[in-house]
């Protein structure tokens, strides 16, 4: 009996197998990346505001404290966005006519709160604490960037639960003297893995046990 | 699916109702067979605790429901879609799944405060004092406030009413504040219209009112309490000379209140003081669980129930145990923690009373038959051994006479003073509500009535039937009433107000010893609802004030140091007026119990019908309450309806039971058989349930179902018990006729549910064998060696949170049940659900009744209560079969749910030998809903349908205490610094929950106690959460011989 299959049939089905096997690799390739692109994580891209309020001017020129606007950054889980009393302080005498600055003047005289469009947004089953890490020594810039050069703001990190546990694995690795917390433009000291070690011991850091646990995060 | 409803004789469509009838394919119902229950207790050694009488019988069919957590096909489609409309659903959501799964995130908005309110940290709740008003008592609160949304109740450690607990009722008014069936617009005539409309129609009828004196006005009113309503009334009556002012409360005490007039001439207030007696009877009293000042009392009465040993106690400073005797129809919370309980019928207890009078020499007759005189003989010289340390405390549904006797007999043994004090009434006028009715009713009749203001309340279907008050009210040229819904009162006045919650409200209370606390708001009212203060106030020379005004106002001369405004802020912070509890008085008793006419009891073979609120939803104030609705009832368990309690006897003799409906497996749904009651030419349908422990002959009808309007949660469940009372017959009756109507009805009963194999979990034994045996309950259970485990051992060096639950006080009350769904947003699945065992409750309390002896058998069993969460096992059986690893162990020794990474296969659920793990079958929490959104607490995950969830140990509150003590200086967290929602809800103090590791915890103390058992041990799961047994105080004179724990072993 003749055979039912030609011989290159062979090559055809390894050939199909091979590629099945590669297309199937280079989806999960794709996914994966288009998961952890800018695209999904919303990563550096700034954002229009309804106010054109520039973090750079403020922060960086005029070199104001984060705290005065972020008052509850040390006590609280949120940090808090600022309510327009806080702009109209300055803003009632400084540049009280510009036309930039009328959404502000008009939330003040209306009584209705600016909408701010989300730039950190975390999913609703993450419950993340400011207070804790500033009071613990990671600084605003480890995950905001350095705010003080952004005009519009971005999200400076991917804000992935990757990411998060990295920190949480080697807390070291960022942490830095409770006095430089608000130092925009602080770097990793030349020894930070010495400097880390010292700073966890004397912030009394938990365990990397305690802090990969699934309900310091999730509840 | 339409159903024929059997007790509301309509057909209706109603997602909460049952979607098969009984013999409806796959349906089987198993008989009870009550002959092979008894046969079984009666051979010994029978099974020691028992949930349901079908454990009882081991019951083939019983036995399949134990061995399946799920019902077989619990996940299946079984509505009626045919399979090609099926696949096309399925298709679709398929589609859809795929892509909603991988959407990037929607965008939101932050939306700041304009100017930021004084004292708020963005993120951080606020507390503030308030107090909830029920009946003649208000109970001290703090409400938690989330940016201004109230979402969690606890109780005001500095109010006497609350002493930091709180009760059901309480812990469910939040849901009862964001209720979307409120009543939300002034109407008039059912047409919508405005408070400024009613505010110039009440201008107007003042106006007319003042020409005529006031003729013709009429104020109808629950018990009041609040200084500010009651100077405006006064004031009001005062205006207008011939008004009159009148109060109803369907389930509040007449007797209390009369029987203190009866002894002493006058009202009087009485207030207990159980952590000072040894000794207390209680006369049919539920004085643990409902009725004024409840929580402070259980609170005090736990506060003695550690069976430590001699030297242990003056240790440690505690009391010795002190020891409870109950006569009671039907059992209550309260019998169910007596070491001696005895079921007598309604009218026997008068009988009781007068015999124990006799007894102590007050004169009357002193002899009572056979067994029952040897328990009065043992209750009272018990009572005797104890002068001046014992109480005696009448029930609420008691007549005047049983109160006027327990008035008498406390003086006799000199507990006045003592163990309880008398006081001026705390209400502000005290009268005989029904005949304060009966006058309105016979006024109205008469025409007499022309405006008629009733202020919350609802007469129209809580008036006794015969009053056909709803009749008369058409007869009432104007009348107002002022309440939370739109419902069978307001459907027949002229003008409807939404009342204001009290969360929504400014207004003042009175609690149960006088103790004055000013409610305030927590929020701007929702539904621009107006309270009692505004519409009195509509009618006064000054119209128009808000409840904040008139309150400050009737204030204005507070002085508790720094003048007014300091004192104003005072008060509003501690949430008690200091100073104002009332002081206490000794009247004379002006009466002799020997001048009592003849008792008269109902003939032993007719049968007494008596009325009760329901421990769910009271007077029928709370039906709309989804939790309370689903909330199982202490003792019967059932949910969403309310059915006839009978005795087995009495079953037996009608013909009367009830069948497990098992669908493949499914627990919870019970058919019962429906009887037709009639009394005084009045009929109702109604469910029929047996209950082991009521009087032979009684049948107890629960107050508070059967609402034909009560909003789209309450309506229409259960079967209207007031459609059979009648004014004469208020709380008992006799001479009614009950007949099976052949038909049967399907019920929501929970005790069926989560079972644990029939095994001896609850562990209990009485004083004095503890005494001799100490470590009975660790002997009932083997724990198995340490090493005993192929899994790697985990190690806590920093904290290891613990819960120890004492058995010994827990009365099975309800409050940590419903304390954990509010704090937790666990959603209400409805009637339907429930008959499928899908509660979510992450709690739930298991009721065993004990026979100790053949003669108590199923008539008067012991009652226990065991409360069960998550055990937190340090080898958790669950975490090692979830395969996505959403369970996980945290280093703190949490059992961690992560909802996110749950794929809903319910492998952990099955590998849970506690069947604790409740899985979202449906999506079971309203997203829509705006109101309901803000109820929720924003520290803890809504979750979605598809989700395993379980308690978690309140691990939010766990998480926030310690950023907190981290932040301050890295403390560690101090013992009791973290209170679980359940722990701080208990009345009783039975739970306890802190850090294993540290030996000086409450907790480990706890633990090291030899009363310490955990349940299951014998599995080496570990658990961390674990119980300290039952120890009751029985009178040795009443112990049956021969039967205690050793012998039997």
């Amino acid at each position: 009996m003749a055979q039912i299959f030609h011989r290159s049939t062979n090559f055809i089905a390894r050939f199909s197998i091979y590629s099945a096997l590669f297309l199937a690799a280079l989806a999960l390739l794709v996914i994966a990346t288009v998961a952890r692109s800018p695209y999904m994580t919303n990563q550096n891209i700034a954002r229009e505001q309804p106010v054109q309020f520039s973090h750079k001017h403020h922060v960086g020129d005029d070199g104001l404290d984060c705290r005065y606007c972020h008052t509850s950054v040390e006590t609280s889980a949120v940090a808090g966005v600022p309510p327009t009393k806080t702009s109209m302080n300055c803003h009632s005498l400084l540049f009280n006519n510009s036309e930039y600055l009328e959404p502000v003047r008009e939330s003040f005289r209306s009584g209705k709160s600016i909408e701010w469009v989300k730039i950190h947004r975390l999913p609703d089953f993450v419950y993340f604490n400011h207070s804790i890490h500033v009071n613990k020594g990671v600084g605003c810039s480890t995950c905001h960037g350095q705010i003080n050069q952004m005009p519009l703001v971005w999200q400076a990190s991917s804000l992935q639960m990757e990411w998060c546990l990295a920190c949480h694995r080697d807390a070291g690795a960022n942490l830095r003297p409770k006095s430089e917390i608000f130092n925009m433009d602080w770097k990793p000291a030349a020894n930070q893995t010495e400097l880390g070690r010292l700073l966890a011991e004397k912030y009394n850091l938990r365990s990397v046990a305690e802090l990969t646990s699934c309900s310091t995060c999730h509840r | 699916m339409h159903t024929r409803d059997p007790i509301h004789g309509h057909d209706h469509k109603n997602g909460h109702e049952p979607e098969h009838e009984a013999g409806d394919d796959g349906v089987h119902e198993f008989p009870l067979d009550l002959a092979a229950v008894r046969a079984r207790l009666a051979s010994s050694p029978g099974k020691e605790h028992w949930r349901s009488l079908e454990e009882l019988a081991a019951d083939p069919h019983f036995e399949e429901l134990l061995h399946r957590e799920f019902p077989r096909q619990a996940s299946e489609w079984d509505d009626s879609l045919d399979r090609r409309g099926f696949l096309r659903l399925m298709g679709a959501s398929l589609a859809l799944a795929g892509l909603s799964g991988c959407g990037r995130a929607p965008e939101e908005t932050i939306v700041p405060y304009v100017k930021n309110p004084e004292g708020l940290t963005l993120g951080k709740p606020l507390f503030y004092a308030t107090a909830m008003t029920f009946g003649a008592d208000a109970m001290g609160l703090l409400v938690e406030s989330h940016e201004g949304r109230p979402t969690k109740i606890e109780g005001n450690p500095d109010h006497p009413s609350s002493l930091g607990a709180t009760d059901a009722f309480a812990q469910a008014a939040v849901l009862g504040l964001y209720d979307p069936d409120r009543s939300q617009v002034v109407t008039h005539l059912g047409e919508i219209s405005s408070w400024g409309t009613f505010q110039a129609e009440a201008t107007a009828i003042a106006t007319a009112l003042k020409a005529q004196g006031g003729a013709g006005l009429r104020l109808l009113s629950g018990s009041v309490t609040s200084p500010t309503l009651v100077a405006q009334v006064a004031a009001l009556l005062k205006q207008f000379p011939q008004a009159k002012w009148h109060q109803w409360e369907p389930a509040g005490s007449d007797g209390a209140r009369e029987g203190g007039k009866l002894a002493y001439g006058r009202y009087v207030n009485t207030v207990y003081h159980p952590e000072k007696a040894d000794v207390i009877l209680s006369l049919d009293a539920d004085f643990l669980g409902s009725g004024p000042g409840h929580v402070r009392y259980a609170k005090e009465f736990f506060r003695r129930r550690n069976p430590g040993r001699g030297g242990l106690l003056a240790e440690y400073g505690v009391k010795p145990m002190n020891r409870l005797y109950v006569v009671e129809p039907t059992p209550s919370v309260t019998g169910a923690a007596a070491d001696h309980r005895l079921p007598l019928r309604m009218s026997e207890i008068e009988l009781f009373a007068r015999a124990l009078a006799g007894k102590l020499g007050l004169g009357g007759l002193a002899v009572l038959p056979g067994k029952l005189g040897e328990w009065l003989d043992a209750a009272a010289a018990d009572l005797q051994k104890h002068r001046g340390a014992s109480l005696i405390v009448a029930g609420e549904c008691q007549p005047a006479e049983v109160h006027a006797l327990a008035q008498a007999i406390n003086q006799a043994l000199g507990n006045a003073g003592k163990t309880l004090d008398y006081t001026e009434p705390v209400e502000a006028q005290p009268v005989h509500h029904i005949e304060s009715l009966r006058a309105l009713c016979t006024d109205m009749y008469d025409g007499k009535v022309d405006t008629l203001l009733i202020l919350g309340g609802n007469p129209g279907y809580d008036a006794p039937h015969d009053f056909a008050f709803v009749e008369k009210l058409k007869k009432v040229r104007v009348a107002i009433r002022l309440g939370a819904y739109a419902d069978e009162t307001s459907d027949y006045c002229h003008w409807h107000i939404p009342e204001a919650h009290f969360l929504e409200s400014w207004s003042d209370a009175r609690a149960f010893d006088g103790t004055i606390s000013i409610v305030q708001p927590l929020i701007a009212p929702l539904y621009q609802g107006k309270t009692a203060h505004e519409v009195i106030g509509a009618f006064s020379d000054k119209p128009g004030q808000t409840s904040y005004d008139l309150v400050r106002e009737h204030w204005k001369t507070l002085d508790v140091g720094g003048g007014f405004e300091k004192s104003w802020r005072k008060v509003l912070n501690d949430g008690v007026v200091p100073g104002t509890a009332l002081p206490s008085i000794h009247p004379l008793l002006k009466w002799n119990p020997a001048s009592l006419p003849p008792v008269k009891t109902a003939p032993p073979d007719e049968l007494e019908f008596i009325f009760r609120p329901d421990p769910g939803v009271f007077d029928g104030r709370f039906a709309n309450n989804g939790w309370l609705q689903e909330l199982p009832r202490p003792l019967t368990k059932l949910t969403w309806d309310n059915a006839a309690l009978v005795s087995p006897a009495t079953a037996e003799k009608l013909g009367l039971g009830h069948r497990i409906a098992s669908r493949g497996g499914e627990h919870g749904q019970v058919r019962a058989d429906l009887v037709d009651i009639e009394l005084f030419g009045s009929k109702v349908t109604a469910a029929t349930w047996t209950v082991p422990g009521q009087a032979d002959g009684v049948i107890t009808l629960p107050l508070g179902y059967g609402r034909s309007k009560a909003g789209h949660t309450g309506t229409n469940k259960g079967f209207n018990a007031y459609a059979v009372r009648a004014s004469w017959g208020l709380w008992a009756a006799t001479g009614g006729k009950i007949a099976a109507t052949g038909a049967d009805y399907p019920l929501a009963c929970t005790q069926y549910h989560f079972n644990m194999e029939g095994r001896e979990l609850v562990r209990a034994a009485p004083l004095e064998e503890f005494h001799r045996h100490p470590n009975f309950a660790q002997e009932k259970g083997e724990a198995p060696p340490k090493e005993l485990t192929l899994y790697k051992e985990y190690e806590y060096p920093g904290y290891a949170w613990g819960m120890a639950i004492d058995l010994s006080k827990c009365f099975g009350c309800n409050a940590c049940v419903v304390a954990c769904q509010s704090e937790n947003n666990i959603p209400v699945v409805g009637k339907d659900q429930v008959m499928r065992g899908r509660e979510m409750h992450w709690i739930r309390i298991d009721r065993y009744y004990a026979s100790p002896s053949q003669e108590t058998g199923l008539e008067n069993p012991d009652a226990y209560f065991q409360p069960v969460t998550c055990q937190q096992c340090e080898n958790a059986p669950c975490e090692l079969v979830c395969p996505v690893g959403a369970t996980v162990h945290s280093a703190e020794g949490l059992n961690d749910m992560v909802y996110n990474r749950c794929v809903g296969t319910r492998y952990c659920s099955n590998n849970c030998p506690y069947k604790v793990r409740r899985f979202n079958f449906l999506r079971f929490q309203d997203w829509e809903t705006p109101s309901l959104k803000l109820m929720r607490n924003p520290e803890v995950t809504v979750r979605s349908r598809g989700v395993m969830e379980k308690c978690t140990y309140c691990v939010q509150r766990i998480n926030n205490t310690r950023i907190e003590a981290e932040e301050d200086n890295n403390r560690k967290i101090r013992d009791g610094e973290i209170v679980t929602a359940c722990e701080a809800a208990c009345p009783a103090e039975a739970i306890v929950f802190g850090n294993a590791n540290d030996a000086n915890s409450r907790v480990a103390r706890l633990k090291a106690q030899s009363r310490n058992y955990t349940i299951l041990g014998e599995l080496n799961t570990r658990p961390r959460t674990s119980y300290l047994a039952a120890v009751r105080n029985p009178n040795p004179a009443l112990e049956p011989p021969g039967k205690t724990e050793t012998e039997k072993r």
